[in-house]
């Protein structure tokens, strides 16, 4: 029998949870832990310059692969720097698994040194806590841990571990648990089989359909399964923000992304379409536009894992609640086997009407003649550049969604944003979390000169670890969004929407020992990507890409109008 | 959009520290209300039992069923005004009691089936058990004047005939 001190026990566990990578920075409280760190080799930790770093650090991994990543930081403001990482996770439904220190237990309640109720303030943004009580506790409270932020709708767990519980010199039986049991957590494994009859149903009366499918597909790894019924079916599909590679942006069938950002395309097909399909979405606020005008003539079938994300905002005909890639084995089984076909002539009509609108979508922009570029341009040109295969991370505001529209992702978990949340400084540090766990692909983080400077002194960390990823920002020098809002809403009123005194990027960026490169004219974009993907294969480099400050994002939802109302460009709407 | 109206929520509980704030929490987070709410440890002390009355339409209960049922602690939940139940509410009461008031509230707490269970020169505790609708009548019988204090427990209820929430 091996005896384990709560420290050692803590890293083992990690270790029989499969993990190679924490993201931390140690503390008073953890140093017990970061010593036991230090003993082993297994699992290697990466000292990030802020939690917040860490958080969307292993957020990023955790989104290029379907495991949790594991955030470690000590108690008090290690503990709050990561709560905005750890509501991006569980806006976005991320599994992720962050150990906070805590001051001894018999401490708690005292407002000790760097003691905060962490446990309290992560309350709403959590998909569940522990707190540590038990030294022996501590391998069960990781395998569970593991376990509720995997499965079902996946989230964030974070667990208390109070200084006491992880003494050099108090040894413990080390027990993993081969298999994790938790009575009252028991998410569906299948959906329920009438309800699929009833969609199945649907689908072979439906005259005008679309497949509408969001985070959900990605989350469950089910892309191959989306692409198999709609190659059975044939019909239209559209992606939200967070589902975007899901199906492929380059095929046919695709109409792009829809909201209040989607192509014209998509949305209008959503308006006039008999039957959608919602397979791992939401219909969230930036998808439906009202929801009173949402979709007059549609019957919905929505499949999603969560029963609470099922008619929380549009009501559904057909709920199936489930796991996304079972139900859709269901759902094809059912329709391979059945008697019935779909309707082929209506389809047919149905694709005529939408290849009429077509050529009607929003996604278009004028080049400049003097060489100053349009954000859309860039995006392409590095689409050319990494052959459309990077992973792809963002932060928020214009570049987020100039990413989103001109990028086609074909695969699945290669686009990598904070779309529920929104949170700037998400992608840099993402990126880094991906790049260290994928080191032969390309990693680009696309973010513009405000958001950067949310978490830019990550460019150490990557120094520190050799992390080569490629940071692209779109420099407008404002922050887009506020002031394209601003422009059409307060009447050019860039109120605090102007980035003054922007630092010299490509000096700063050198000071961090990486390589910065400047553009400012269209001409001299070609070498500069050549030069980062080739040349500087190796190294972190940070292209500063002066960009057209005036440049709105089309087509944009007319607010509170229905899915097809909207503005395609700065003076044409529908 | 369907009328507003109570609903009696009943909750199986992981009997541990944190639970009670993840529902409460859950509340305020969401912008649900609670009218009342009670909770002991039960039978088998692993769980405690939640009660919690909220006011709202079908589809906002519905809304606050699904988020209750996301809490990893919350093990079993039934809305219990769905159907046949029972509902109490246990009340203490301090009233003004001198002169003639006296006999008039002790023959008021008769006809509710209340007890006097404690007595002063001036004061008579009164306890009540029934439903919320009959607590009240009873305040409005004795004339809310002479109320000094009042406490009540907030609903407990459980369901008719064989039905049970249990594990």
């Amino acid at each position: 029998m091996e005896l384990l001190s709560g420290g050692d026990m803590l890293v083992r566990a990690l270790h029989d949870s499969g993990v190679e990578y924490i993201y931390g920075y140690p503390g008073g409280s953890l140093l017990h832990v970061y010593d036991a760190v230090y003993k082993q080799s297994h699992v290697k930790h990466v000292l990030v310059r802020h939690e917040q770093a860490a958080a969307h650090m292993a957020d990023g991994f955790a989104r290029a692969t379907g495991k949790a990543g594991v955030v470690m930081v000590t108690s008090g403001p290690g503990a709050t720097n990561t709560v905005t990482g750890i509501a991006t996770a569980q806006t976005d439904s991320i599994p992720m698994v962050v150990i906070c220190g805590q001051v001894p237990s018999h401490l708690i309640g005292d407002d000790a040194f760097q003691e905060t109720d962490m446990l309290g303030i992560a309350r709403p943004i959590v998909k569940h806590s522990f707190r540590v009580t038990d030294p022996v506790d501590i391998p069960e409270i990781i395998a569970k841990a593991f376990h509720i932020a995997e499965t079902g709708r996946p989230g964030p767990v974070v667990i208390d571990l109070p200084k006491d519980m992880t003494m050099p010199n108090e040894r413990f039986e080390y027990n993993y648990p081969k298999k994790v049991k938790i009575r009252s957590y028991s998410p569906p494994q299948r959906g329920h089989s009438g309800q699929i009859k009833k969609a199945v149903d649907m689908i072979f009366e439906a005259k005008r359909p679309i497949i509408y499918t969001g985070g959900g597909v990605v989350l469950d790894k089910s892309s191959d399964k989306l692409r198999e019924l709609v190659d059975e079916l044939g019909f239209p599909v559209t992606n939200t923000l967070m589902g975007l590679g899901a199906f492929p942006g380059t095929d046919e069938r695709f109409l792009g992304m829809l909201g209040m950002h989607g192509t014209y395309e998509a949305n209008v097909t959503m308006h006039h379409a008999d039957l959608i399909i919602a397979i791992g979405a939401r219909f969230d606020d930036r998808v439906t536009n009202a929801t009173g005008k949402f979709c007059p003539d549609a019957k919905i079938i929505h499949i999603d894992i969560d029963p609470s994300s099922i008619s929380k905002t549009i009501t559904a005909d057909v709920p199936i609640v489930g796991p996304v890639g079972s139900v859709l084995d269901d759902m094809l089984a059912l329709i391979r086997s059945s008697d019935e076909t779909i309707d082929a002539e209506a389809l047919a009509s149905w694709w005529k009407r939408i290849n009429d609108w077509r050529p009607r979508h929003g996604m278009r922009y004028d080049k400049n003649e003097d060489g100053l570029m349009k954000p859309q341009e860039v995006i392409e040109a590095m689409y050319e550049a990494t052959e459309g295969k990077a992973y792809v991370t963002s932060d928020v505001g214009q570049h987020q969604m100039f990413a989103a529209q001109y990028y086609k992702f074909d695969d699945p978990n290669k686009w990598i944003n904070s779309g529920g949340l929104g949170t700037m400084g998400f992608g840099f540090p993402a990126a880094m979390g991906i790049k260290m766990n994928f080191p032969e692909d390309k990693v680009v983080c696309v973010t513009g000169e405000g958001s950067i400077q949310m978490n830019i002194q990550e460019l150490s960390t990557c120094l520190q670890y050799g992390i080569p990823v490629k940071i692209l920002c779109l420099n407008n020098g404002s922050l887009g969004m506020v002031r394209q809002w601003q422009d059409m809403n307060y009447e050019g009123r860039h109120s605090s929407s102007y980035m003054e005194s922007l630092p010299d990027f490509v000096k700063l960026v050198e000071a961090y020992g990486h390589v910065g490169i400047r553009v400012t004219n269209r001409d001299e974009l070609p070498q500069a990507l050549e030069d980062t993907f080739n040349k500087y294969n190796d190294r972190l480099v940070f292209l500063d890409v002066k960009v057209d400050e005036k440049e709105h994002v089309y087509p944009m939802q007319v607010p509170l109008g229905s899915m097809r109302d909207m503005w395609l460009n700065k003076t044409e709407r529908t | 959009m369907s009328q507003s109206q109570r609903h009696i929520i009943s909750i199986l509980l992981e009997n541990e520290p944190g639970a009670l704030s993840r529902v409460v929490g859950l509340f305020a987070q969401r912008g649900y209300n609670i009218e009342t709410l009670t909770v002991a440890p039960t039978e088998d002390e692993t769980l405690s039992r939640l009660t919690m009355t909220t006011i709202g339409n079908e589809s906002k209960v519905e809304q606050i069923t699904k988020q209750l049922n996301r809490l990893i602690e919350v093990v079993k939940l039934v809305n219990l005004t769905e159907g046949p139940h029972i509902e109490r509410e246990l009340m203490l009461i301090k009233v003004k009691a001198v002169g003639a008031q006296r006999a008039e509230i002790k023959r008021t707490a008769d006809v509710f089936r209340g007890q006097v269970v404690d007595i002063s020169s001036s004061v008579y505790t009164v306890q009540l058990t029934g439903t919320s609708d009959k607590l009240a009548a009873f305040i409005e019988a004795i004339g809310p004047s002479c109320v000094l204090e009042t406490v009540r427990t907030g609903v407990s209820g459980i369901s008719r005939g064989e039905k049970v929430l249990s594990l």
